[in-house]
């Protein structure tokens, strides 16, 4: 089989969009559960707090806190996990506060999402960076 | 039903009447997450409790949804309103079908 110059140069294209897919498919996954949870709806920032730590040593266990007075839920999405989606937190008519914490697994650096979904039916992101010395994704 | 799974919840013993009060919980368990693979190279299936809920005399004081991406030994940590002297209740549905529950008693004074 000879290889002419523009074989090479479509394989050559196909093999770079090929080791793009991955991280185009995780931005999506992450685009994908936060689209399901707000249905579309577009997102403003602020009245929503999210608390994670800037550098977390183990990417096993992170602790995580989200507050968003007057929310009915809010949802936790790590951006670069394989699987997206961290927790939804339903808040109940005894809820204390719109708040709640945990410790989530980070497969490695990346953004975490928080997304409240207020009881006027609007919904409100914040968004934190969270480097991760050591990932969680086993292996 | 997983092995080794035992509930412990942090729940103050009195509280007043309408105060805000803070809850601990924290339950043993592996949270397979379903990434992970075992020595053969087969991927472990994925085993996690999938549903937490918290309950007072019957009224829901918070439920989570949990996935993939909750550490080992889940822990929660949110605040309940009590109004009057009763029960939490706590939930755990683990994948396999199993329920772990822990109840604890609150006095109002």
């Amino acid at each position: 089989m000879n290889f002419t110059r523009r074989d090479a140069l479509v394989i050559g294209a196909g093999a770079v969009t090929a080791a793009m897919l991955p991280i185009k498919a995780f931005a999506s996954l992450a685009d994908d559960a936060e689209a399901a949870f707000t249905g579309g709806a577009a997102t403003s920032d602020g009245g929503i707090e999210l608390t994670a730590p800037e550098i977390a040593e183990n990417g096993n266990t992170v602790p995580v806190g989200v507050s968003a007075p007057g929310a009915v839920s809010i949802i936790i999405i790590a951006a670069g996990n394989p699987n997206p989606d961290v927790c939804t937190f339903n808040f109940g008519p005894l809820a204390g506060s719109q708040s709640a914490s945990t410790r989530m697994r980070l497969s490695g650096t990346q953004d975490v999402v928080a997304i409240a979904k207020m009881a006027d039916g609007s919904f409100v992101r914040a968004a934190s960076t969270v480097k991760v010395t050591i990932g969680g994704c086993g292996g | 039903m997983a092995s080794g799974v035992k509930p412990r919840v942090k729940v103050p013993k009195t509280a007043a009447a309408g105060e805000v009060i803070t809850i601990k919980t924290l339950i043993s368990h592996k949270m397979e997450s379903g990434q992970r693979k075992d020595s053969d190279g087969n991927i472990i299936p994925q085993s996690i409790i999938n549903t937490f809920t918290c309950d007072f005399n019957g009224q829901n004081v918070i439920n989570v949804e949990l996935h993939g991406a909750i550490s080992t030994n889940p822990y929660f940590q949110f605040e309940a309103t009590v109004p009057e002297s009763g029960e939490f209740t706590f939930t755990w549905q683990d994948d396999d079908g199993s329920t772990y529950t822990d109840s604890k008693s609150i006095a109002v004074s």
